[in-house]
């Protein structure tokens, strides 16, 4: 279920608080508080006043307890055990002795007796507890990606929304056997990751828009040197700083045209925590295999957003490795060349140190071998070899876009990466009116159509419209570059805060008969 | 064994009478006297006539852009981290464009060897002044003279705690041999910044002006003082002392690291099966 407009409860701990949602409280919302911390008492049957100072600091806690008062209320209206929070306040608190998580747990506890006894007209209750499922944020999606991928190697500036991923792998180090190095700079970063990887191991890096701007020299040296490596971008609102803790979708065509020259990338933009494990593995596997750099583009929403599952299916992953690792691979000639100019424009990489040839990669246009050239017609070769051999089977790996919704529909809307959610919601209560979706996730290489002929979807729609978190449709603009389609329509937001249901509703909803 | 022939590269396209030969013969030297082979290394360079340095001669290279030696011999180095990796960088590109780099591979102290091509001047782009270019030189930028005052190399990496700080002196081949080698034996980072005359762009730092002023530390100089360490490195004037400035024991980044304690990264197994089984457990 996507981010919706109405809210029910809202924990309000200043006056802004209040001020900014009760216009969006739902009939049966409720504005938590206390009178004693905003110094003022509101009337009304949708303010529940609880002293969260006074419950917190009864039996000798502090005044930061207050927080898990109010937490504790909130439980107390929904009717819930409080047995799960129990359990975190004691992970949590630990480490500052069991004094303070007992304090904690009564802090708790009379919070949520307290809303018990209070709450008039709490008219929630919380669905009955089932079978555990899974609780995952696009990032930590991405790092058991990159994990079980075979990444050996992370460096990384911290940056939001990307630094979950730093986090996540940092904690794994030791278990999972991959080297962690917060970088200098994202410049390091990308650097870094690019010297492991010429060594030998899958390595990654990920950053935001901004640090991606520093990156981008790196992203040409991983091109002419052929070296793999995959980059999470995840997006914000900029230009600059921008809204740093807020979302947007405004960042495609850098990643699609960061760097200087010309080379393939790969682009990914997943819309779940689970398409974005797989990509992950998929950005992986083709950047090894083709000697390219893959780019993972999420944005704040989608890092953070925590989603359920059953479970995921790991045995789907893929895990080839296309080096030429141990000693004296057969497939590896005396004369080893590292550019060796071949069909497909996959040259043989070899793991340095692994055999008695030496490995040379160069920044410069080179020979075969690795080194400097100026020679107009290897010049010319080389970038067949780097760009079009490669780009001409690139295609067919990528994988079309997802259909859904009304099978004959005359409104097709696009959308692509993060608003998978709240675009199939809103198209699941439109589709009986001519509503349907089509999806994109495997945004560069544009796939090709042999499987599933979307273009042919799209000219033959009557009206096409492109729902995109931005101010200039930049996935629109991608479409029509490459396929040279146009849409009839584009529906925009770039506030920084998400599509909910109801606006995504009204919005696509006047383009329907 | 390996020989000096092992180590034939391209032919340099260098101006005659460059130091960059002598840096170029005391590294394979260096690496014939350590029982080192091509293979067995790895040469980072960035950009800049230092960055050719790899293509003169045959070894595993990675010739990388302007500044960012540094950081890519990391990530090699942390990938296998048996395999000697040497950076060869300018002034400008190593003080200039990637000083950032050089501050925190000697704070890391990453087991990389870093032999600056130090000719105080941009040869590649005909002449520009360069980060250890002396105040008032004049160049076509400067017709007034350099207002900057120079980066002093060592006593920056001598602040830092730099676990190795040598200066090398292109007209000094075989002294220059002896620091390579003593670098590479090192445990940790080691600059060695080589003093390297530029023949066409660089007419007041000549092969003249060094003979005039470089020195050898004395037989029993310690460089453990870290207090003379700092007086040595202040020298650049009437004396400039060639030899190791400085030295500790600092642990190597690599060793730091627990899970490189075993074997290089690149050699580990990647135990894929019995991480599937558990890697999701936490989020249920």
């Amino acid at each position: 279920m996507a981010s919706r407009q109405p809210i029910d409860i809202v924990i309000a701990l200043d006056q802004a608080s209040i001020a900014n949602n009760q216009a969006d409280l739902s009939e049966s919302g409720i504005i938590v508080y206390d009178s004693k911390i905003l110094k003022q008492a509101f009337t009304g049957p949708e303010f529940l006043d609880v002293p969260f100072v006074e419950l917190a600091t009864k039996d000798g806690g502090s005044k930061v307890m207050a927080n898990t008062v109010a937490t504790g209320a909130v439980l107390g209206m929904l009717g819930m055990d409080p047995s799960p929070f129990e359990d975190v306040l004691k992970e949590l608190f630990l480490k500052k002795g069991q004094a303070i998580v007992e304090q904690n747990i009564s802090a708790a506890r009379r919070g949520s007796d307290f809303a018990r006894q209070h709450c008039e007209r709490c008219a929630f209750s919380a669905a009955p507890p089932g079978r555990p499922l899974m609780l995952i944020n696009g990032n930590r999606a991405i790092g058991v990606g990159a994990v079980m991928s075979g990444c050996r190697f992370y460096t990384a500036y911290p940056m939001t929304p990307s630094t979950g991923i730093l986090t996540y792998l940092a904690g794994k180090s030791d278990d999972y056997g991959i080297v962690v190095e917060q970088a200098e700079d994202e410049i390091a970063a990308i650097n870094m990751a690019l010297g492991a990887s010429f060594a030998g191991v899958r390595s990654m890096t990920g950053t935001a828009g901004g640090g991606f701007a520093l990156m981008v020299e790196g992203l040409s040296l991983a091109a002419v040197t052929e070296t793999p490596i995959v980059i999470a971008l995840g997006q914000r609102p900029a230009p600059a700083t921008g809204l740093p803790t807020r979302t947007e979708q405004g960042d495609l065509l850098f990643a699609l045209h960061a760097a200087h020259g010309e080379f393939p990338r790969l682009i990914f933009a997943p819309g779940s925590p689970e398409q974005a494990l797989y990509l992950t593995n998929k950005a992986f596997d083709l950047s090894e295999k083709y000697q390219i750099p893959a780019i993972i583009l999420t944005d704040q929403y989608l890092a953070d957003s925590q989603w359920t599952y059953e479970g995921l299916d790991l045995s789907r992953l893929i895990c080839e490795d296309h080096r030429l690792r141990g000693e004296r691979p057969a497939s590896l000639s005396d004369d080893y060349k590292r550019y060796a100019l071949t069909d497909t424009g996959i040259s043989p990489f070899a793991v340095p140190g692994d055999i008695r040839q030496v490995v040379i990669a160069d920044s410069h246009e080179h020979d075969e071998e690795g080194h400097i050239t100026e020679d107009p017609e290897l010049r010319r070769r080389m970038v067949d070899k780097r760009l079009f051999r490669k780009l001409r089977s690139l295609r067919s790996e990528m994988a079309p876009p997802t259909f859904y919704g009304h099978p004959d529909a005359r409104t097709l809307f696009i959308s692509w990466g993060s608003t998978y959610g709240v675009v199939r919601e809103v198209i699941g209560n439109l589709q009986e009116q001519g509503a349907a979706m089509l999806h994109f996730t495997e945004i560069y290489p544009l796939p090709g159509t042999d499987t599933f002929d979307y273009v042919t979807l799209l000219t033959k729609a009557e009206r096409t419209v492109c729902v995109e978190q931005n101010a200039t449709s930049q996935f629109a603009r991608l479409l029509k570059a490459e396929i040279g389609f146009s849409c009839s329509a584009t529906v925009n937001k770039f506030d920084g805060r998400p599509f909910l249901v109801e606006e995504l509703l009204e919005a696509l909803h006047v383009y329907l008969d | 064994m390996s020989t000096l022939t092992d180590f034939e590269g391209k032919t340099p396209t260098w101006c005659p009478g460059c130091g960059n030969f002598s840096i170029l013969r005391a590294f394979k030297q260096a690496m014939v006297d350590l029982g080192l082979a091509p293979h067995e290394i790895t040469v980072v360079s960035g950009i800049g006539q230092s960055g050719k340095f790899p293509h003169y001669t045959r070894c595993n290279a990675f010739n990388g852009l302007h500044g960012r030696t540094l950081p890519v011999a990391t990530g090699v180095k942390l990938v296998n981290h048996t395999m000697p990796v040497i950076a060869e960088a300018g002034d400008g590109d190593c003080y200039g464009e990637g000083g950032n780099h050089l501050l925190h591979a000697i704070r890391r102290n990453i087991d990389v060897s870093l032999f600056v091509h130090n000719n105080q001047i941009y040869g590649l782009t005909k002449g520009q002044a360069s980060p250890t270019s002396l105040a008032g030189m004049k160049t076509k930028l400067t017709p007034h003279g350099v207002i900057a005052e120079p980066l002093n190399p060592l006593l920056l990496a001598i602040a830092l705690d730099c676990s190795f700080v040598a200066r090398g002196y292109a007209g000094d081949l075989e002294h220059l041999v002896g620091l390579m080698k003593a670098a590479l034996r090192h445990k940790g980072f080691a600059l060695i910044d080589i003093l390297q005359p530029c023949v066409t762009f660089n007419l007041v730092n000549t092969y003249g002006w060094f003979k005039e002023r470089v020195y050898h530390l004395e037989p029993d100089y310690d460089p453990e003082d870290r207090a003379e360490a700092f007086k040595r490195a202040i020298e650049f004037g009437d004396r400039i002392p060639l030899g190791i400035i400085y030295r500790n024991h600092r642990l190597p980044m690599e060793e730091r690291i627990p899970l490189l304690a075993k074997e290089p990264l690149v050699r580990q197994a990647f135990a894929r099966g019995i991480i599937a089984r558990t890697i999701l457990n936490e989020f249920y």
